[in-house]
């Protein structure tokens, strides 16, 4: 795993329309932490994490991967820039086999990193091993979440974004898919930005975190201090 | 008997031709979401600039190989020129500049070629095969058609199954966003679909064109039977392609032999007509949103 980089993102307007989504959002996150990015749907979570990996241009602010700016950089560019963008509603190529979507991955490093790389992947997912040769369209709802992270690791990402990686899944899915996020940031010390609706779980394995509503960010603070925050929670949050 | 084995070669081999452009068709349409009219005037120009190498050099595999390389390369040019800036636009302005491109193409060749048909060489003999005293109603030349686009074909699943290069059109193909994420250029993906696409149409130009002769309309009816067969095979299918390529010439053929030459053009566009009613995703596609 390449070096985990710090993520600032500055005064950031980006929309579809006239009216925009952000609205002035700063955001900053330190090597080796998950930040959660928290609120109710339409607050812009989504579309913040579409401006950081490129889909959305900004129409103004700075985004800065480490010291170097990816403002307006397209899509492909920021991904080879080390930002691994996991897309909500979970980007599997449906159309290939599980081993295809992990290659499209590695296209971007050396051939040589090749057969490595993917028997490090089935050895620590050994799910996607046992299905390597099958259409992706037949994986399981949770098996996809593994693959899609699974295959954003394989670009050796220096920041990990996840865009709602619980949606759809049983409890004791999401349950593992935190987990393993956690683990990814203890053990690679990856740099995570986790935009969850389900605030609970994203806060329990978090070390800061940042709520959005209406495209500005109305509270930011350690994991357990938002947590514990009970008018936040009842207002923003809904636990 | 003989009569049906002689129509069913022939329809074959036919038929492969409207399998090369449907295959044109259905790179790109996988690639951009867009139908090129222009294929076919695409073809008529490279073969305009084989029969001048060829006139000039006397070498007919030398023409042919210039053909190929111009297909390759106009495709790939009229895809930075002319469609990517149409593609940020709705999704029709894209179908209109193919067709633009089409008048152009079929103007520019006039002006340069002039309107008068000229007649262009095959490749081998069209006197017909024999197995004994039976006519097979297929010539080597058609032989030679059907053998060279079903390499093309074989030659294209092969890139696409087993390289990187096809692991990134497919990617783009399917998931533009989720490809872009993954890093891959899909700018230069979709320029070499186009590219790909142009050497096809230019290997259809090729094959057809001794058989029609050459002017500036002389792809219009290909390109439309073409058409047709991506439509039955569903545009977004490469094997539908191929097969709907076979079945429309094989059909056409016997349209021709049985029922008269005459109604040859009319049962093409019935084709296509009932396929749009009964099946409009195609016999191979899985039916789905699409937008033209």
């Amino acid at each position: 795993m390449s070096e985990a980089a710090a993520l600032t993102v500055t005064d950031l307007v980006a929309g579809y329309t006239a009216a925009p989504v952000l609205d002035g959002v700063s955001i900053g996150a330190q090597p080796g932490t998950i930040t959660a990015v928290l609120g109710a749907n339409g607050a812009g979570k989504t579309t913040l994490l579409r401006t950081i990996s490129g889909l959305v241009r900004p129409r103004s602010g700075r985004v800065l991967l480490d010291s170097a700016s990816v403002t307006r950089s397209s899509p492909e560019d920021i991904a080879r820039a080390g930002v691994a963008h996991v897309p909500e509603g979970q980007g599997v190529i449906t159309e290939l086999t599980v081993e295809e979507n992990l290659r499209v991955a590695l296209l971007l490093r050396a051939r040589r990193d090749w057969a490595a790389a993917l028997s490090g992947t089935y050895e620590l997912f050994p799910v996607l091993g046992d299905r390597r040769r099958r259409q992706a369209a037949t994986l399981s709802g949770g098996e996809r979440q593994i693959l899609v992270i699974a295959r954003a690791l394989l670009t050796a990402p220096r920041l990990l974004l996840l865009d709602e990686p619980s949606l759809g899944l049983a409890p004791r899915i999401v349950a593992q898919v935190m987990d393993l996020v956690r683990r990814l940031r203890d053990e690679s010390g990856l740099t995570v930005l986790l935009v969850e609706q389900n605030a609970r779980s994203a806060l329990a394995i978090a070390d800061q975190g940042i709520v959005l509503s209406h495209g500005k960010v109305v509270a930011r603070d350690d994991a357990a201090a938002l947590g514990a925050d009970e008018g936040l929670r009842r207002h923003y949050l809904g636990f | 008997m003989q009569e049906f084995l002689e129509f069913t070669l022939g329809g074959v081999s036919v038929g492969m031709v409207y399998a090369a452009i449907a295959l044109s068709l259905v790179l790109i349409w996988r690639g951009t979401r867009v139908l090129n009219y222009a294929q076919g005037g695409m073809a008529m120009f490279t073969t305009y600039v084989a029969l001048i190498v060829i006139n000039h050099t006397g070498s007919y595999w030398l023409g042919f190989a210039v053909a190929l390389a111009a297909g390759l390369a106009l495709g790939g040019f009229l895809e930075l020129t002319v469609v990517r800036p149409a593609e940020r636009r709705p999704p029709l302005n894209a179908v209109i500049v193919t067709i633009g491109l089409l008048i152009f193409l079929e103007g520019l060749a006039g002006i340069i070629y002039g309107g008068q048909y000229r007649s262009f060489p095959p490749a081998f003999s069209i006197t017909g095969l024999t197995a004994g005293s039976v006519a097979l109603g297929i010539s080597p030349s058609g032989v030679f058609t059907a053998a060279a686009v079903l390499a093309a074909a074989i030659a294209l699943a092969l890139v696409f199954r087993y390289t990187s290069v096809g692991l990134r059109l497919r990617a783009t193909a399917f998931s533009p966003d989720v490809a872009r994420l993954l890093g891959v250029r899909i700018g230069r993906v979709l320029t070499l679909g186009w590219a790909l696409a142009g050497l096809l149409g230019a290997l259809a130009g090729l094959l057809v064109t001794p058989t029609t002769f050459l002017y500036p309309n002389s792809m219009d009816a290909i390109f439309v039977l073409g058409f047709t067969a991506a439509v039955i095979g569903g545009l977004d299918s490469p094997v539908g392609a191929v097969t709907g390529g076979l079945i429309l010439g094989v059909l056409l053929s016997y349209v021709g032999g049985y029922l008269g030459s005459n109604l040859v053009e009319i049962a093409g566009l019935a084709a296509l007509v009932l396929v749009l009613m009964l099946r409009p995703a195609g016999l191979f596609s899985a039916p789905a949103a699409r937008r033209v």
